[in-house]
């Protein structure tokens, strides 16, 4: 009898328990105890503090019951989560117990990236990293040193090494995710749309999501207003090639051909636009180069658009019609990670130009204007002048890049160009995980003198580090305060809930340690967090006991739309919205976002696009046990017709191998109606190697060690993610 | 006395699971084990397609076989909202009413009882929600009296069209799914 | 089309019901064999009773082995528990729905009355018994009245039936699986425990015909068990009729098998794909080859050539209809788990 064996599960669990002593979830319920009352209550406690399962920050409570870290719920307080939190976030105490996570500092004993470590105290550790620092600072010059950046508690990192003189710094928040996006509609709006996203979803009378996939993409807040669009009764056209879960509430579900976007929303601009059912009084007042605009997108018409998309021209316009019947609260949302295909800001631009159609910029239900709030700094010392400029984008290689570019970060680190890199810090990003092609980052990595990765778990850059400095999960820590933009402007505090599990030191702390030792103290002149705090609320008339116990405080309400009676401007060098951008067309671009045919596939092979699986992270949350629990290894969708035709069955395991040469770890298939037969999908973030990373190790694929071909955005550095093609080998 | 039961929007709901990971915390559900759980239903084939996503647990059955089977009354309708609870040190772990249950809601705990989701009544007796429904960030869970012809579970019944799980198995289920 | 995933992920419940394993089955085979050979036991009673077949006493004893195998039967039982030390609790309830709570408290029942029954000529078939325990002797003498006989024999043709019943129906309870939900499975368990203990006896007598039996505390205890006529042989005759007995009871069984498969493939969609696990899915080897083949035809035709004296007389039927009775039990309790209600395509 084939049956899942409790004697196995004993083992597994009784394993996992010996591996963290403190372990409480595994086996609470006692069994004397009736069922209905397991759950009974200790002595619990109460802290509000903002997550930090995503960027997203949303504001929380964690309960305390007999000392022991027991859950973590929305604080309603809080305009992000408006007293939910989202899987990731409910999650958040499998992070703190996670047997996996890293307990000491580590100094490498092997060879690089053998992940062998010899453990040793903190003020070995920090010792070591401030003389290597020092020393490539006198070989080469403190700006040789580059951070590497996601997530709060990189603030204070970036501070010290700021006043140490090294300003190089990158994040994969830019060139791997919403960069094209803030560039594209920077470049038309003259603002980016920042993070949330001043997207007024709730109020929208029809939604359009192209790629953005709302309810696995698990950005809390635009979820929950997803969920009241639908409520709502608003139409939701969602182009996607894969059925998402935001297909299954459209409409209209337009399975695209990967890769063609921007031709549909071309095409969708030349319906409005032909059919004369755009905003005309918007445009007329605030637009700038309509006509030209217009004569570029009269070719694309929905019969052209129906040959690269797969879209039927019937379709393309009847929806465009249905956008234009409920504007001004039609809302095409922005997207989120969109380098999809290396040319992505200009689809974004393109997105940007369509919602500027529909007339809903300061509209409800279209893009508000986000509203914030001022809390004062904390007084620092002022920073010495940079002597140099930065390496990532040398002589404005990607003219429009507003932030610091990867690959271009990478890339100077491998030539030694325009100046050497010769030490990396990396806080909280996985870096061979993150940037595409991992061999690059491994080539760049070998000129280095010092990595130092800062990180909860030995994740697969950790494996690469020199010295490991063993973060606090933020349930353990207190953070910089964040400072929201939104519909209403607020801060949330970020407070310790319980101690770190062992030896395990907050960001804030191990930098003003470094400082000390680099000799730049004075920069970090606070005895710790809650003073840092106290003084930046009490200069702002916070009520630092009152933020304390609450976690949030609201700033003052202003009108977020014309309906509320704000006024709009637009800061681009015409003052209007441009249609046909002037800068564009001086730095050799095209003005009017130009669709260009993803190339054709080799016989045999599939673009593999990558999402999200609502209840992980990235690459971070796979050996959180609550989490696993739910999802332990990722799928790779195929459409049932084609996996028929290849003789693959769904639960059946493959690998995948792109053109070239690359073979991923096993996957499993999923057979599935749910996709284009000529694509496939896989959620990102799996296919760990690190060894450490015990639960995880082995589980499902990564799509990140697919990614070796990647395009680049020649506007602003975008790495693309979706253009590899693969094709499956079968396990035996 | 009231008679609690569960009314879940469908449109609305996103399968994110959220309401599993908060059942894990809330109840210190053993790792490996859950009490509720994520169904997805495609109907239809490629390009036209339907699915529906319900976030399923025990359904507190009015006509509950997972009661009538159990040999020591260890399964019983507590009078507290007639719900069907199970008490641990009553229970000898044979497993019938996990036969017995049309929905595979039950599981053996690690220590050798019969465990399922209780409807989180210790919260309800606080007069919260359910951890499940309480978390839900999309709001498409509902919990309340079915008896009381004013609550909200049978305002929304009453507004939308819904059904129940396997409704010939004659449970008479009592979490309803609007369609 | 359609394509249902789930996130559940129970260990005995995912990806299907997995709770009972060889041990239920032990136990339903070991309660269907000893529910028969009570009945078998109170038919010869009777007859004693009315001072008919006086030496044939070959079912007189068999409660004795009928109280061992019980305590086997319930030892699986109790294994299967996953809470052991809450056992007690079965009997501070009596739970008028359940048949467990039925099936628990009939045990007890027939505890009882199988020992009652092994007090009949205990001091022939275990005289060191009888010999260290007078009061065994009296107490023996005391149930051999053809009254007190009479009573027992009812008792035991009662709670025969109940108990073998029982067994089936504490499947069938359950609306859940479409494989058990029919009335057929007690009739069929019932049946099948007859042919169980007809080849059990059989089996007792062909291995041990009447040598003389050991005398002593523990040769003579499993002498009681297994050789209940003591230094006798079998009377010509009681073979045969325990072989055309089995003859009967495989032949109802067969019946009420068909009758079972029939009622499922001519009901909805669910109770066909039930069926279809036994007929062509993961159990028809077993079903066909184990239960219907080895476990009824074959021991059919062979006894009935014994019977005919075309072949001696041999352990082989018995032995192939005590396998088939097992292979019955542990194909339905696996297949059964393996059924479940259909959600059904179209809504
Ligand atoms: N192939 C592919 N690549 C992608 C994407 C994709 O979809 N596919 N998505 C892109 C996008 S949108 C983004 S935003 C980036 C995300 O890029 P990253 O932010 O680099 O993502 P993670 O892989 O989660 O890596 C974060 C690391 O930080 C560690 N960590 C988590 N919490 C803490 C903490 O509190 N302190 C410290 N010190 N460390 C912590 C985790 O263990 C993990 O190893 O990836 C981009 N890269
Ligand atoms: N649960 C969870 N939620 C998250 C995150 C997480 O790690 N986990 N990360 C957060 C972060 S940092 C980001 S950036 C966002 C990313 O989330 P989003 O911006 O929503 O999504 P993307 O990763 O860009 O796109 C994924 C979707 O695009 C579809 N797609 C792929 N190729 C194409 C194409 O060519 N055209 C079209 N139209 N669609 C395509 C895929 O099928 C998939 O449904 O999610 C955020 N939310
Ligand atoms: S969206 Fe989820 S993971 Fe991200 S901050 Fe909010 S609750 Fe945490
Ligand atoms: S939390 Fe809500 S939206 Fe998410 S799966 Fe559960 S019921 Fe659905
Ligand atoms: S769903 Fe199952 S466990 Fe819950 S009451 Fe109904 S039959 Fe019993
Ligand atoms: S396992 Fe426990 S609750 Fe279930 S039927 Fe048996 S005794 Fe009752
Ligand atoms: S009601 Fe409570 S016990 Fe039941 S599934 Fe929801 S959280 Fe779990
Ligand atoms: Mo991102």
């Amino acid at each position: 009898m084939p049956s899942p064996s409790r004697r196995r599960f004993l083992k597994i669990s009784a394993a996992t328990l010996g591996a963290a002593a403190a372990v409480p979830m595994l086996h609470q319920a006692s069994p004397f105890a009736n069922a209905a009352s397991a759950a009974g209550p200790g002595t619990v406690t109460t802290i509000p503090t903002y997550c930090e399962m995503c960027f997203w920050k949303c504001g929380g409570i964690a309960s305390v019951r007999d000392g022991k870290l027991w859950k973590f719920e929305g604080n309603p307080l809080d305009p992000m989560s408006r007293g939910r939190l989202c899987p990731r976030g409910t999650g958040a105490p499998g992070n703190h117990y996670d047997p996996d996570r890293l307990k000491r500092p580590l100094i490498r004993s092997g060879e690089r990236g053998q992940e062998q470590w010899k453990t040793v105290t903190w003020g070995e550790a920090l010792d070591y990293v401030a003389e290597r620092m020092k020393k490539i600072a006198a070989e080469h010059g403190p700006e040789s040193i580059a951070l590497w950046k996601h997530g709060t508690g990189a603030r204070f990192f970036e501070h010290v090494m700021r006043a140490y003189g090294s300003f190089n710094k990158a994040a994969p928040s830019f060139a791997q995710c919403r960069g094209p996006r803030d560039i594209g509609n920077l470049l038309t709006w003259g603002t980016g749309l920042g993070s949330p996203e001043r997207t007024d979803i709730a109020n929208a009378r029809c939604l359009v999501l192209i790629g953005t996939h709302l309810g696995e993409n698990m950005h809390n807040t635009q979820v929950q207003e997803f969920a009241q669009a639908i409520g709502n009764g608003a139409t939701i056209i969602c182009v996607d090639p894969r059925h998402s879960t935001a297909a299954s509430k459209a409409k209209h579900w337009l399975p695209i051909r990967p890769g063609t976007d921007l031709a549909l929303v071309l095409a969708w601009m030349h319906v409005l636009v032909k059919e004369g059912l755009y905003d005309k009084d918007f445009v007329a007042k605030h637009g700038h180069g309509f006509d030209k605009f217009a004569t570029a997108i009269a070719e694309s018409t929905p019969e052209w658009a129906e040959k690269e998309t797969g879209i039927a021209a019937g379709v393309i316009r009847e929806t465009a019609r249905e956008m234009a019947r409920h504007r001004p609260a039609t809302l095409v949302h922005p997207g989120r990670r969109v380098n999809w295909n290396g040319d992505d800001a200009q689809r974004a631009r393109a997105i940007a130009l369509l919602n500027a159609l529909l007339g809903n910029w300061g509209r409800q239900g279209g893009l508000f204007l986000a509203a914030g709030m001022k809390v004062a700094p904390y007084p620092f010392p002022k920073f010495p002048e940079a002597r140099k400029p930065k390496v990532d984008n040398p002589d404005g290689r990607w003219p429009f890049a507003d932030e610091e570019v990867t690959t271009g970060l990478r890339e100077a680190t491998i030539t030694g160009k325009p100046y050497p890199i010769k030490g990396w810090v990396v806080y909280a990003a996985n870096l061979i995980q993150t940037l595409p092609n991992e061999k690059e980052t491994i080539e760049a990595i070998k000129k280095l003198d010092l990595l130092v990765v800062v990180e909860t778990h030995p994740s697969e850059i950790a494996g690469w580090a020199d010295v490991i400095l063993p973060d606090t999960t933020f349930l353990e820590r207190h953070d910089d305060l964040y400072v929201g933009w939104g519909r209403q402007g607020w801060a949330a505090l970020r407070q310790p809930v319980v101690p770190p599990p062992d030896d395990q030191k907050p960001a804030w702390w191990m930098a003003k340690e470094l400082a000390n030792r680099l000799g730049v103290g004075e920069y970090m002149p606070f005895k710790d967090m809650e003073e840092y705090l106290a003084v930046r609320c009490e200069k702002s008339g916070i009520d630092y006991a009152k933020f304390k116990r609450e976690g949030i405080v609201m700033g003052p309400k202003k009108p977020i739309t014309i309906e509320e009676g704000a006024e709009i401007a637009f800061d681009t060098p015409s003052g209007k919205v441009e249609f046909f951008s002037d800068q564009l067309a001086k730095a050799g671009f095209d003005p009017v976002p130009k669709y260009t045919p993803p190339e054709a596939l080799p016989a045999g092979f599939y673009p593999l696009v990558t999402g999200r699986s609502p209840v992980h992270t990235f690459s971070r949350t796979q050996t959180n046990p609550l989490l696993a629990d739910l999802v332990g290894e990722n799928e790779v969708w195929i459409n049932a017709a084609t996996a028929a035709k290849a003789g693959l069955k769904s639960g059946q395991y493959v690998r995948l191998k792109n053109e070239d040469g690359v073979v991923s770890n096993r996957v499993k298939v999923k057979a599935t109606q749910r996709i284009r037969p000529d694509t496939l999908y896989m959620v990102y973030g799996f296919g760990h190697t690190a060894k450490g990373l015990r639960r995880a190790l082995n589980k499902g694929a990564s799509a990140a060690q697919l990614n070796t071909r990647y395009k680049v955005d020649p506007l602003m550095g975008g790495t693309s993610i979706h253009r590899n093609f693969v094709t499956f080998e079968k396990e035996a | 006395m009231a008679r609690f039961g569960m009314v879940i929007d469908t449109r609305k709901c996103v399968g994110c699971m959220d309401c599993v990971v908060a059942c894990q915390t809330e109840n210190d559900v053993p790792q490996g084990h859950c009490r509720d759980w994520i169904v997805t239903e495609v109907r239809g084939t490629y390009p036209t397609l339907e699915m529906e996503i319900r976030s399923e647990r025990c359904n507190h059955c009015d006509n509950p076989p997972c009661v009538y089977c159990c040999p020591t009354g260890a399964s019983h309708v507590e009078p507290f909202g007639k719900t069907v609870q199970v008490t641990a040190n009553r229970c000898i772990g044979c497993k019938a009413c996990l036969a017995a249950c049309p929905y595979g809601a039950r599981f053996v705990h690690p220590e050798g009882y019969a465990d399922k989701c209780t409807f989180c009544l210790h919260r309800v007796k606080e007069g919260k929600d359910p951890a499940c429904v309480s978390v839900c960030p999309t709001r498409c869970m509902h919990f309340g009296d079915l008896d009381d012809p004013k609550s909200e579970v049978n305002r929304l019944l009453g507004s939308r069209k819904w059904h129940t799980l396997l409704p010939e198995a004659g449970t008479k289920p009592r979490i309803f799914y609007l369609d | 089309m359609l394509e249902i995933t789930t996130t559940r992920h129970n260990p005995f419940v995912d990806p299907q019901l997995a709770v009972w394993g060889w041990e239920i089955p032990v136990y339903l085979f070991f309660g269907g064999m000893i529910a028969g050979m009570m009945i078998l036991a109170g038919i010869a009673m009777l007859r004693v009773a009315r001072g008919e077949d006086p030496e044939s006493f070959f079912s007189v004893q068999t409660p004795l082995l009928g109280f061992m195998l019980m305590n086997v039967g319930m030892a699986a039982l109790f294994l299967d528990l996953a809470h052991k030390l809450y056992v007690w609790a079965v009997y501070l309830t009596f739970e008028a729905l359940s048949p467990m709570s039925w099936g628990s408290w009939v045990l007890l029942v027939a505890y009882g009355i199988l020992m009652a029954s092994a007090l009949v000529r205990i001091g022939d078939s275990w005289p060191w018994l009888a010999r260290t325990f007078p009061i065994v002797g009296r107490l023996s003498a005391a149930v051999e009245t053809p009254s007190r006989l009479r009573l027992l024999a009812f008792a035991n043709i009662g709670f025969g039936i109940g108990l073998g019943i029982y067994t089936g129906i504490l499947l069938s309870a359950m609306v859940a699986r479409p494989l058990w939900n029919s009335a057929i499975l007690g009739p069929l368990f019932l049946f099948s425990g007859l042919s169980a203990a007809a080849a059990m006896v059989h089996l007792a007598i062909r291995i041990f015909p009447g040598r003389p039996a050991p005398q002593g505390m523990v040769g003579g205890a499993f002498a009681a068990m297994w050789q209940p006529l003591g230094p006798r042989a079998p009377r010509a005759g009681t073979e045969n009729a325990l072989v055309r007995a089995d003859v009967g009871f495989l032949g109802v069984e067969l019946v009420l098998l068909a009758l079972l498969l029939l009622g499922l493939v001519t009901a909805g969609a669910s109770q066909i794909a039930a069926a279809q696990i036994l007929i062509s899915g993961a159990y028809a080897p077993a079903f066909w080859g184990a239960i219907v083949f080895a476990g009824i035809v074959l021991p059919i035709a062979l006894q009935l050539l014994e019977l005919g004296h075309r072949i001696p007389h041999t352990v082989v039927p018995a032995l192939l209809v005590l396998a088939g009775g097992f292979a019955l039990r542990w194909v339905l309790v696996n297949a059964g788990q393996a059924s479940q209600i259909l959600q059904s395509a179209s809504r």
